[in-house]
């Protein structure tokens, strides 16, 4: 009879039916929808700290920068630097190899003191430098002056009577010339249990291995950006490394590894002039538990260091991925929170109505025998099914709503902890979508700067889950809001006194 | 079968009501009973009160040595479901439930199990005559057919006693007289104990004893 009688029921109004499944229904979608895309951006958070920092880092320790400290030096050229061409310009080319703005290095050593902390499973240092290149053509002011003085100088004379700007191969002020950024990491090769090599695997040629010398290993995105492929030869500061493989990032698909760069830690120390010094040290640790302990630890052991937790670093997160997360936990939350309320209290006013309505029908009911409860279960159940039924809808409704978000090719970028990673962008080349981006951008900019303008950036292609919890949470929402309402129609069911049906009768 | 010592029942709002004043009564086993009487005599009230559908602010009303007014609400609700049938005056059946299923929603608090549920009402369509309509909702099925359904809906939990308020109330001529002569039959037939509030005096003539309410007083024709 329950069955019966509630089925015949909702079939009867199957316009308040439809309205409260429906209302829940695109509350319980929005759910699914803020919950999935609030889940994509924690994967895509987690995604840009894995391949800044590498599976299982718990902690990291850095060294802060003195304020404008770690700056790439100038690019400097004397009059006769580079070789004289006959067209009255001189091609220059020079690079330079430094720790990235803002950072700087600490003893090696260091990493001895990190091992020997309690609950240190592992731990591996690198050394991370941004390698910048100038390469073109600059006006020969040796020549100019000398036509100058021959009283036949090329272009006009500025204020001060100096030199005018000459005409130069690309007619922009007398030079052309292209700034390449690039980053380069330098590790042990051996350390690969914990750091920047947990999230990279081999696409090309090999890796890097214990023992190699003056080799490079190169991410596969910069690679293709830059044109190199194994074989080929990089110049890293005044050096030119073999290339000898290629590797892409384990942490997703569009995601790029933490450097453009890969090579030996000893070299990259030779390269930089920076001996026995390194940048970064990433550390594992036993268990979640201990990881506050340990971060405390190694802050004191090593005073003047900068000690992070995953968690310190989710929060450094930056770019449309933190504006993304903080949109989805406030904007997405509250608004959820609304819908949710609004339909809720939609079911409940329909179950509340509808009670009203059958005022004889439910005091007839008491009349004849039912009692409370099952007047009241009866009532309530009829509620929880328009719930599940809105559960059911909305589900669907936001499988597709996130199937659009996916489909959709939302982009976002982060960046974390001021460590720059690598991906295309040499030769002042835009970021490519759902690539990483690294490197210059820097063409044209003042050769002071050309390291300043290289991002950090990761660029994660959005990826909202629909996960089993997700589905039950929704759908268990949806009974909740019925239940809600058949509880307040059940309740307003329950008060009903038979006399009061009949009389409404006489 | 009733016994009502004293019963009193007033409406306290805006302005009070005396419904009932200080009722005594006595009903039989097996009576047919008509109770008549202006609007707002005390009618309704009277027959709430027997069916223990309110209690008396004072007084007892006893169902064969049973007080309804001292049971609590879910001896009172099991006595409805057990002791006593009700026939409205707008028959007040369920409209989605075909009429054996409103005849059934009368077993429902018995217990009763499907099958068994489905098998008597059928039976009890058929006692009123109305068993090829069983499939039927009540609105394919004219107004004295309701009836026959709300009665049938009353008897087939074959209870003691039962309690018609204005069963008559929205039919015409010929279908008042086939309901009056169906709870005639049963009165005769089954010896079942049946009160019925009218303001038909046709209706009223044909039963064993007649009552008359006004201002909350009973006295008898």
């Amino acid at each position: 009879m329950f069955l019966t009688y509630l089925r015949r029921e909702l079939r009867h109004r199957r316009k308040q039916t439809a309205v409260v499944a429906v209302g829940l229904a695109v509350a319980i979608a929005l759910v699914m929808v803020v919950s999935s895309v609030s889940t994509g951006v924690r994967d895509a958070q987690t995604a840009v700290l894995e391949s800044v920092y590498g599976v299982g880092t718990d902690v990291t320790v850095s060294q802060p920068g003195e304020a404008g400290g770690g700056r790439p030096g100038r690019f400097e050229f004397d009059a006769e630097a580079g070789e004289a061409d006959d067209d009255g310009t001189r091609s220059l080319d020079q690079a330079q190899l430094s720790v990235e703005r803002g950072t700087a290095t600490f003893d090696a050593a260091s990493l001895d003191t990190i091992e020997g902390v309690e609950h240190v499973t592992d731990a591996a240092a690198a050394l991370t430098l941004t390698s910048t290149s100038f390469s073109g053509e600059m006006p020969d002011m040796e020549a100019m002056q000398e036509q100058m003085e021959a009283g036949g100088g090329p272009g006009q004379a500025g204020e001060q009577g100096g030199p005018g700007r000459a005409g130069g191969p690309d007619g922009a002020g007398g030079s052309a010339f292209e700034v390449d950024s690039f980053t380069v990491t330098g590790i042990d090769p051996s350390a690969d249990a914990v750091g920047p090599l947990t999230t990279v695997e081999v696409a090309e040629g090999r890796g890097l291995e214990a023992g190699d010398d003056e080799v490079a290993v190169l991410d596969a995105t910069y690679a293709e950006t830059a044109e190199i492929t194994v074989g080929d030869t990089l110049s890293v500061g005044d050096s030119d490394l073999e290339v000898v493989g290629t590797v892409t990032s384990t942490t997703g698909d569009g995601v790029a590894t933490s450097s453009d760069v890969y090579v030996p830690l000893v070299l990259a120390q030779t390269l930089a002039d920076l001996d026995g010094q390194v940048t970064d040290v990433y550390v594992s640790v036993d268990s979640a538990d201990h990881v506050d302990a340990v971060a405390d630890a190694v802050g004191a052991a090593l005073p003047d260091a900068s000690v992070s937790t995953q968690s310190d670093l989710a929060d450094d997160v930056t770019g449309s991925l933190s504006t993304a997360s903080s949109l989805v936990s406030t904007l997405g939350t509250w608004l959820s929170i609304i819908v949710l309320a609004a339909a809720f209290g939609l079911a409940i006013l329909f179950t509340v109505s509808g009670v009203n309505r059958r005022t004889r029908e439910l005091g007839t009911l008491k009349a004849i025998g039912w009692g409370k409860p099952r007047v009241v279960g009866q009532v309530a159940g009829e509620s929880v099914v328009q719930g599940l039924l809105g559960g059911v809808v909305g589900v669907a409704l936001g499988a597709v709503a996130v199937l659009a978000v996916n489909l959709a090719g939302i982009t976002l970028s982060g960046s974390s902890g001021g460590l720059a990673v690598g991906g295309p962008g040499a030769g002042g080349q835009a970021p490519g979508g759902g690539q990483a981006t690294g490197g210059g951008r820097g063409g044209g900019a003042p050769f002071g700067q050309a390291a300043d303008t290289a991002t950090s950036a990761v660029d994660v292609a959005l990826s909202a889950p629909v996960t089993v919890w997700v589905v039950v949470a929704a759908v268990g929402l949806a009974v909740l809001g019925g239940l809600l309402a058949g509880v307040v129609g059940g309740w307003r069911a329950a008060r009903l006194r038979p006399a009061e049906a009949l009389r409404s009768l006489a | 079968m009733y016994q009502l010592k004293n019963v009193t029942k007033t409406y306290t709002g805006k302005r009070t009501v005396h419904a009932l004043r200080s009722v005594d009564l006595e009903i039989g086993d097996g009576e047919l009973v008509a109770i008549q009487g202006p609007t707002g005599g005390g009618k309704s009230t009277l027959l709430q009160m027997l069916g223990g559908l309110d209690r008396p602010t004072s007084g007892s009303v006893l169902l064969a040595g049973d007080d309804l007014a001292k049971l609590s609400d879910g001896a009172l609700t099991s006595a409805r479901a057990e002791r006593i049938g009700f026939v409205f005056q707008h028959y007040n059946l369920i409209p989605t439930l075909t009429a054996a299923e409103n005849v059934a929603t009368a077993m429902v608090p018995l217990h009763v199990k499907a099958e068994k549920r489905t098998r008597r009402a059928l039976e009890a369509l058929a006692s009123v005559g109305l068993a090829e309509r069983a499939d039927h909702l009540p609105g394919e099925l004219s107004g004295g057919q309701q009836q026959r359904v709300a009665i049938a809906r009353a008897l087939v939990k074959e209870p003691r006693v039962l309690l018609a308020d204005e069963p008559t109330g929205n039919l015409d001529e010929a279908t008042r007289d086939e309901i009056v002569e169906l709870l005639e039959g049963l009165w005769k037939e089954e010896g079942l104990t049946i009160v019925m509030v009218t303001h038909d005096t046709a209706v009223a003539r044909r039963a064993q004893r007649r009552l008359r309410i006004a201002k909350g007083t009973v006295t008898e024709r």
